[in-house]
């Protein structure tokens, strides 16, 4: 028992991440009918958002304390960063701790202006092509952008911390009532889940609860009825767009601590959401997230040792067997809808 | 001749003259020349342009002729090159058996994803194949070691069985991969003059497999099989109204296409005896494709000019370095160029990925019939401009 | 006994009852004309025939065997061909080479790999494209991309693809639509010959009168996915039930 809810938790931090992703990815695919293999690169950039947060409150001044000197002799210096100096240290180190869930302040307005121009510059011209040459260019953007960051950033991992007190581990166990040191779990990806949940919702919210959610799922339902009401809805999706940027950029900021940004994380996470998108339904968005944290959780339990024991390697292609196996048996995915791309 | 059509044969008859005498081509510039550089008519060089040549072949007869497009493919060429590497480990160092594996096996596995992919269409069959190429690339780097020898690839060593062959050449090292006893590294040098060519026994045999390749697809092409497949891009409503079902026609274009990939995994092997599971990956699928579309998906030639021009760059662009930059630019005053270097560093040596992504938008977005198709443009104004001379020296005649 | 029998026949999509208890008997070589204003579930019918749709009760037999159940392209082996309201052909192939795939499909049936040799007998196989081409009167436009042409003649085009097969039962889904006085009057001339061989059923959908009084042995009325009548096209014209539901609306 203890075991399942152990791997039930352990797999809630991939499953949030690829929950978040492949909401982006049906958001896009079921208003502007494109398949967006770029999306995990703006994922990927998410995460370098908070990277170059961290550095930006980092930036520091050199300082000479001549009372001390090197082992050559010469004075020390020191670096203080511009945020100690001007806040003083406890509020200016406090926020270059903070600085992950900063960044999502400063990713939002460059994830949403990231998406604005993709969609505009690029994604427009491409509705009334095949989906192939929707799948090639923007699968050719994904490398573009994969490459620009690894050429700012380098290829190594890059760690990145969460705050201070969110570090380490507590034991969950106790909570539920079991023995002490069973159920062991990091701070972080706690938080991480509450922060995709939140998210989750709010764009939950936000398509039932407005007008212009209301619009864009009618466009989702039906694209042309909703162009023959008159209504924009161009602008609309380009706003879509925008948000799904914004949504896949945050799920990479937070992601940050948990996996060390680096610049080929978007295409790992890509493929993988693909997969969980096909799973959960083409153009599903619950079913976009119920197949994210299904799939999460399987491949957490498909990581225990007795199961690998069992089954060699089955934590390497567990969702790819899944995938595979719910395409061939109900081709419309978990929830896909009737005539949401059969064929 | 050959059993195909007149226009068929001479374009045939001009790839085999172009690749037998690729060496004399490929090495314009003089070896001490400034521009030897841009040479690419080395054997290891021009096996990689042909052996690729191969893979695109192959994949443009699915993906050109049905217009299924695979993200896996990549898969079937790191079969073949496991494939390759235990013939050569366990029977002995001929290339021959070891190539037939490669092509059998890496149609056995194409069969089966194939037959799996091929029940659904669209995005759904990318998203397959791409799921299971993404799954053997998994499984080569943990559980299948045993086969695979994960991370550090598949090579020989001394212990190998070969049982036709011997396990230690006669000088105590790994002895090379061989057609009866011509080994494949053997390469014949002409110097002429300032320059020097290169003829290499792993080229010519690539070289000459590779026009069997293109002939097979000539033929394919212009088959009634062919049609069929064209008619399965065209309008399968159609075509299943007429009678006919879709699937043994994809399927075994699929299968083909696999085999090519297998082909090309085999000769990489042949020539470098060794794999690895990166070979795999979805990234190497998606060069083919490019390789495919940047040629022109759908045309006999198209994807052969696609993996020469994006090898040939590949090979030119990660040569150059900073000193090269500043060496073409050190007729700028200095500030300029510094900026140009600059500019132009992140597209260069470790920035050739950059370029590669920029010119697959390029081509999707400006070019989306490829290299082929902007061709016939040009060509055709140039007709056009002809024509129009024409036309005005004859407008005197009555109109048909 | 008729070539195509339809017996009770029911299709629901959702709440709305496309068809009800259609009964439809064609007999071999009359040509069955089924008309009904629009919404009556005379597409969904032929769907029903071709397999592209599956009913939900009711048999479908052609020549004595069961349709139901089997692929479109079972069905159009068996020799069932259908023309579409909006034409289906192959778009990137040219004119000839749209002729030559019903010509190959008709030869083999299904699946086979003609990747190397040419087909046995291919010659004959040309000829046979190029007659039913010029019999259609497109001989001349052999070499055109068929996605490059008028509606007319990709529907032209469509039909001589489906007669050259040879079928039992020819299925026309308003094979006139769209089309202008003169064509249309080719069109019916076209039918009139096929007709007059004496080998070939067909199954007409159409809203034209003039085409459905020219053509039609038989007439059956379908309104909202009913039978309402079924007779000769004299007593379907007198016919009060008919002029009520359906001429009356549209004369």
């Amino acid at each position: 028992m203890d075991a399942i809810i152990l791997q039930i938790l352990n797999g809630l931090d991939k499953g949030s991440a690829y929950a978040l992703i492949a909401l982006g990815l049906t958001l896009i695919f079921g208003t502007l009918g494109v398949v967006n293999f770029a999306h995990g690169a703006l994922f990927m950039i998410g995460s370098f958002c908070a990277v170059t947060l961290q550095r930006i409150l980092s930036i520091s001044f050199q300082t000479v304390d001549p009372s001390k000197t090197d082992f050559l002799g010469n004075p020390s210096t020191f670096d203080t960063p511009y945020v100690v100096h001007w806040f003083g240290a406890e509020v200016g180190n406090g926020i270059i701790d903070w600085s992950v869930p900063l960044a999502i302040f400063f990713a939002i307005p460059i994830m949403i202006a990231i998406g604005f121009i993709m969609e505009r510059g690029l994604i427009k011209h491409f509705y009334k092509r095949p989906h192939a040459d929707q799948i090639l260019v923007t699968f050719g953007l994904a490398i573009v952008l994969q490459e620009v960051i690894k050429y700012y950033y380098g290829a190594n991992p890059i760690q990145t911390g969460a705050p201070e007190m969110f570090r380490g581990s507590f034991d969950f166990g106790t909570l539920l009532g079991f023995d002490p040191n069973v159920i062991i779990y990091p701070y972080w990806r706690l938080v991480y889940f509450g922060f995709a949940a939140v998210i989750i919702s709010a764009v939950f919210a936000f398509l039932q609860f407005t007008t212009f959610g209301m619009v864009v799922r009618a466009g989702m339902a039906d694209r042309e009825t909703v162009g023959l009401l008159g209504i924009n809805i161009d602008k609309r999706f380009t706003i879509m767009f925008g948000l799904a940027a914004a949504v896949a950029g945050l799920a990479g900021v937070m992601y940050a601590p948990i996996n060390a940004p680096n610049y080929h994380m978007g295409m790992d996470f890509l493929v993988l959401s693909f997969v969980v998108v096909v799973v959960g339904g083409m153009g599903s968005l619950p079913g976009a997230v119920l197949a994210g944290f299904l799939l999460g959780i399987l491949e957490s339990f498909a990581s225990m040792t007795q199961i690998i024991d069992l089954i060699p390697g089955i934590n390497q292609i567990i969702i790819y067997v899944v995938a595979i196996i719910v395409l061939l048996t109900r081709p419309r995915g978990l929830m896909g809808r009737k005539g949401v791309m059969e064929e | 001749m050959f059993a195909i059509e007149k226009k068929d044969t001479t374009l045939l008859l001009i790839v085999a003259v172009l690749t037998m005498c690729a060496p004399f081509i490929l090495n314009p510039f003089p070896t001490d020349s400034a521009m030897a550089q841009f040479n690419a008519g080395y054997p290891d060089l021009m096996q990689r342009f042909v052996i690729f040549g191969i893979f695109a072949i192959g994949f443009n007869i699915l993906f050109g002729l049905t217009g299924y497009l695979s993200f896996g493919h990549a898969a079937f060429l790191g079969v073949g090159s496991y494939s390759a590497v235990w013939m050569f480990k366990l029977l002995s160092m001929n290339v021959i058996p070891a190539i037939i594996l490669s092509v059998i096996v890496a149609g056995v596995f194409a069969l089966i994803i194939g037959f799996v992919s091929l029940r659904r269409s669209g995005i759904y069959f990318s998203i397959l194949t791409l799921a299971f190429a993404q799954m053997s690339f998994a499984l080569a780097y943990s559980v299948l070691t045993p086969i695979t020898n994960g991370e550090t690839g598949l090579q020989l060593s001394l212990n190998d069985p070969r049982i036709l062959g011997t396990s230690v050449s006669a000088d105590g090292g790994i002895p090379v991969t061989s057609l009866f006893g011509l080994e494949m590294r053997s390469t014949y040098e002409m110097h002429v003059g300032p320059w020097l060519f290169q003829f290499n026994a792993g080229y010519y045999l690539c070289a000459l497999l590779m026009l069997l390749a293109f002939y097979i697809s000539i033929r394919i092409f212009r088959s009634p099989f062919g049609l069929m497949l064209r008619a399965v891009k065209s309008n399968q409503q159609r075509m299943s109204y007429t009678g006919l079902n879709a699937r043994p026609y994809t399927l075994a274009a699929f299968v083909i296409s696999g085999m090519y990939a297998g082909l090309a995994g085999g000769l990489l092997a042949a020539m470098d005896p060794l794999a690895g599971a990166e070979r795999m990956q979805w990234t190497a699928s998606g060069e083919v494709v490019l390789m495919t579309i940047l040629g022109g998906a759908g045309t006999l030639i198209g994807p052969v000019l696609g993996a020469g021009f994006i090898k040939y760059f590949e090979n030119i662009f990660s040569k150059i370095n900073d000193n090269v930059l500043h060496s073409w630019f050190s007729f700028l005053p200095d500030g300029l160029e510094d900026l140009m270097v600059t500019l132009v560093h992140p597209f260069v040596g470790k920035g050739w990925s950059l370029t590669l992504g920029l010119m697959f938008m390029a081509v999707v977005i400006f070019l989306p019939g490829g290299l082929v198709q902007g061709g016939q443009k040009i060509g055709k104004l140039f007709r056009r401009k002809k024509a129009a001379g024409h036309r005005s020296s004859t407008a005197t005649k009555p109109a048909e | 006994m008729g070539i195509l029998e339809v017996k009770d026949v029911n299709k629901r999509f959702g709440g709305l009852q496309a068809l009800g208890n259609v009964n439809l008997s064609v007999a071999d070589n009359t040509v069955h004309a089924i008309i009904g204003p629009n919404g009556a579930g005379k597409s969904t019918l032929l769907n029903c025939l071709v397999g592209k749709l599956i009913p939900d009760t009711g048999s479908v037999m052609f020549a004595g065997q069961s349709v139901l159940g089997r692929k479109p392209y079972e069905i159009n082996q068996m020799g069932i061909s259908r023309v579409f309201q909006t034409p289906e052909i192959f778009g990137d192939l040219t004119v000839m080479e749209n002729m030559m795939i019903p010509c190959l499909a008709k030869r083999d049936g299904s699946f086979r790999m003609h990747a190397f040799a040419s087909v046995l007998g291919e010659k004959k196989l040309r000829a046979r494209a190029e007659e039913m081409l010029s019999e259609v009167k497109m001989l001349d436009k052999r070499n055109m991309h068929a996605a490059s042409m008028s509606r007319g003649d990709k529907r032209r085009l469509e039909m001589a693809m489906c007669l050259v097969q040879e079928p039992r039962l020819l299925l026309l889904d308003e094979p006139t639509a769209g089309m202008a006085r003169a064509d249309t009057n080719n069109t019916i001339d076209l039918l009139k010959d096929i007709k007059a061989r004496g080998n070939i059923t067909m199954c007409i959908i159409e809203h034209d009168m003039h085409v459905v009084f020219s053509l039609a042995d038989r007439i059956t009325v379908l309104a909202q996915g009913t039978p309402l009548v079924e007779d000769t096209p004299d007593k379907i014209k007198g016919h009060p039930k008919v002029r009520e539901a359906y001429l009356g609306e549209s004369a």
